[in-house]
């Protein structure tokens, strides 16, 4: 009796406990990696951001979206524009850096909901195809639009401030640590993933979060049920394209420039391959998936020289690009064959212990 | 006006090429619900096949050997991926597809690397000239290729045991299978078929007057998709429309694209995906789908 009382007070301090030590140690990073590991981190940062965003939308409501590098494309660039001053020669509104941030994740969510009379309509393939067409008029315009886009060059982004604090590389010392931009970002991105972490949790495990698997499940009956489905359908739409507009102007903040090529197809592929290996549905599958396949690139590049069949770009072997590519189109296909629910569920298969009888589903 | 006809000769031809395309991923979702995302990859592959073959065994048998190769690519998707997960959801086994197409993809553009080949067709870059109209004739062979294919196609398709067993597999599943029909072999030889076909729009639309085949072949490819969907993915009719559509719609952008300038540089590229959206917007089925009706 006393067992099944104090366990799982046992098991929620322990949770406080690991969750505190995981965020200490996350928080002391910046004083002991170089460089390369910080905006590696970052990049990831950005990958789990977006990646909650699709799988919000892809995993949790069974819409397929080929075309989330759009959107973050939309708040990259976004935030170049409204922040920008106008002295490269680019439209810019000069707008103070953070309202230029949140002024470019709204504009995303509102891209998203121009195209809610398609989102809220089509599904399946038909939706997948043409968020296609997305990508393709999002390039189109990218290149074009060189007033605001600055064409094939693309532009430079101006740094972001906070509370007088300015994310640049003006060194700031720190407990005799010198603090570049990718330091303070690193603390930003921190920020922002457990604030995106924990609204899409409320989400999922709310309300919505019932309607949407519900509409996944089964369209009509949710209908039946008296679930506004078109309705539902477009506003994660909206909610999905804002989370890459996050993402977007964290990765433009990080890339300090941002560059048309970057958003294209790919982009989309490698944000569905991340729920895919993560787990569909999850917030933390799509972190997991959004840290493997953002590392998996820069990690093969770093070690390309100790690793077997990988040579540096150029070389004529495997660049260590390519190899990230066969790697992790191969643990797509892997797990839909052989591990169904992806990283989250293997974890959960692994912490099962015969008291901790809830079903693996609720374990999001 | 004669450039208008130019214009419109090539679009028609270019849109048989894309029915081509289309029309295989069309008979792979209709034998077995699954949208193939790989399906650029596979023209990839046959394209690829070919380029690397002509030089040593010759134009034709080459073009053969691409095709095989593609079918048999296809075919092996099927069998070691798909087969191995069929009944399970559509839309995971379409994400199942979009891995497949990273690693194909990724392999083949490894291998094409920045060249660009040449698939060794024998009409190079000759122009037949009737009267103020002048076409290449690669078009022409194109739009004969692709019409005779088509029409073999469906013809097989609605009097062959093959086509009956394929329609009727796309009917109903279960019924079908109780009916003795093997949907194993069903949907491998619809995922051949497709690949077959796949190669053969690959040597079209790297034929002159584009110059080769290179890594954005697959890109060209993609305009396939908007040509299934826009006709409704479950329809061959719609195929063969959607396909049309959009050839007409790029040849017709690019050819005046001088006087459009107000839409930036390469509308040609983007005009397929406009009218799609267009189309989709006033009918989400597609022109030819049928409308989903549900029992709940």
């Amino acid at each position: 009796m006393s067992e099944t009382l104090t366990r799982p007070v046992v098991r929620g301090r322990a949770l406080v406990y690991g969750w505190s030590a995981a965020g200490l140690l996350l928080a002391a990073l910046p004083f002991y990696l170089d460089r390369f590991w910080l905006q590696a981190g970052l990049f990831a940062m950005a990958a789990a951001l977006g990646a909650i965003g699709i799988n919000l939308l892809t995993g949790a409501t069974g819409q397929l979206s080929m075309g989330h590098a759009f959107f973050l494309a939309v708040g990259a660039y976004g935030y170049c524009a409204f922040a920008g001053d106008g002295s490269d020669g680019l439209a810019g509104l000069g707008l103070p850096g953070w309202l230029a941030a949140v002024l470019a994740v709204a504009l995303a969510g509102l891209a998203g909901g121009v195209f809610s009379p398609i989102a809220g309509r089509l599904r399946g393939a038909y939706l997948g195809i043409a968020t296609l067409a997305l990508i393709f008029i999002g390039q189109h315009v990218l290149f074009n639009a060189h007033d605001v886009t600055g064409g094939y060059n693309g532009r430079a982004v101006p740094p972001l401030s906070l509370f007088g604090l300015t994310f640049d590389d003006t060194e700031l010392l720190v407990a005799q640590v010198p603090f570049g931009a990718v330091e303070k970002l690193w603390y930003l991105g921190l920020v922002l993933l457990v604030g995106g972490v924990l609204f899409a949790r409320g989400v999922l495990r709310g309300r919505p979060g019932r309607a949407m698997n519900a509409i996944r499940d089964h369209r009509i009956a949710a209908g039946v049920m008296g679930i506004p489905v078109a309705r539902y359908r477009a506003a994660v739409f909206v909610l999905s394209s804002m989370y890459a507009g996050l993402a977007g102007v964290l990765l433009a903040l990080v890339f300090q420039r941002t560059v048309p090529e970057y958003f294209g197809m790919a982009l989309s592929l490698e944000y569905l391959a991340m729920i895919v290996i993560g787990g569909l549905g999850s917030v933390a599958g799509a972190v997991a998936g959004g840290v493997f396949v953002s590392l998996l690139p820069q990690l093969l590049t770093r070690y390309s020289d100790a690793l077997p069949l990988v040579s540096a770009p150029g070389t004529g072997g495997i660049a260590p690009g390519e190899a990230a590519r066969y790697l992790y189109g191969a643990a797509v296909v892997a797990v839909v064959l052989f591990l169904p629910g992806g990283l989250v569920r293997l974890a959960a298969r692994t912490r099962k212990t015969p008291t901790s009888d809830r079903p693996s589903g609720e374990a999001r | 006006m004669s450039t208008f006809a130019e214009f419109l000769i090539n679009g028609v031809s270019l849109g048989s090429i894309y029915a081509l395309i289309a029309l295989g991923f069309v008979v792979i979702f209709r034998a077995t619900e699954v949208v193939n995302f790989a399906h650029a990859s596979l023209l990839l592959a046959g394209g690829y096949v070919t380029a690397v073959l002509h030089d040593t065994i010759g134009f034709w048998p080459a073009l053969l050997a691409g095709v095989a190769g593609a079918a048999v690519v296809g075919a092996a998707v099927e069998f070691l991926v798909m087969r191995r997960h069929r009944g399970g959801d559509h839309s995971v086994l379409a994400i199942v597809t979009i891995g497949v197409d990273i690693l194909l993809a990724t392999e083949l553009t490894r291998r094409i690397g920045t060249d660009i080949l040449a698939l060794g067709d024998p009409w190079g870059d000759a122009v037949v000239t009737v009267g103020p109209v002048t076409i290449a004739e690669t078009r022409i062979a194109a739009l004969l290729a692709a019409a005779l294919l088509i029409t073999a196609f469906l013809l097989a398709f609605r009097y062959t045991s093959w086509g009956v067993a394929m329609r009727a597999a796309a009917e109903n599943q279960e019924t079908a299978a109780l009916m003795g029909i093997r949907l194993g072999r069903v949907s491998l030889g619809a995922w051949a078929v497709a690949g077959g076909l796949a190669a053969v729009a690959a040597l079209f639309l790297t034929v002159f007057p584009t110059p080769g085949l290179e890594r954005a072949t697959s890109l060209a490819a993609l305009k396939a998709f908007p040509a299934a969907i826009l006709g409704g993915l479950d329809s061959t009719t719609g195929a063969l429309v959607g396909g049309l559509l959009v050839g007409i719609t790029e040849s017709l952008a690019t050819g005046y694209q001088g006087d459009l300038t107000f839409l930036g540089r390469g509308i040609g590229d983007v005009a397929p995906y406009l009218v799609m959206v267009a189309v989709l917007l006033i009918r989400p089925a597609g022109l030819f789908g049928t409308k989903e009706l549900a029992r709940v």
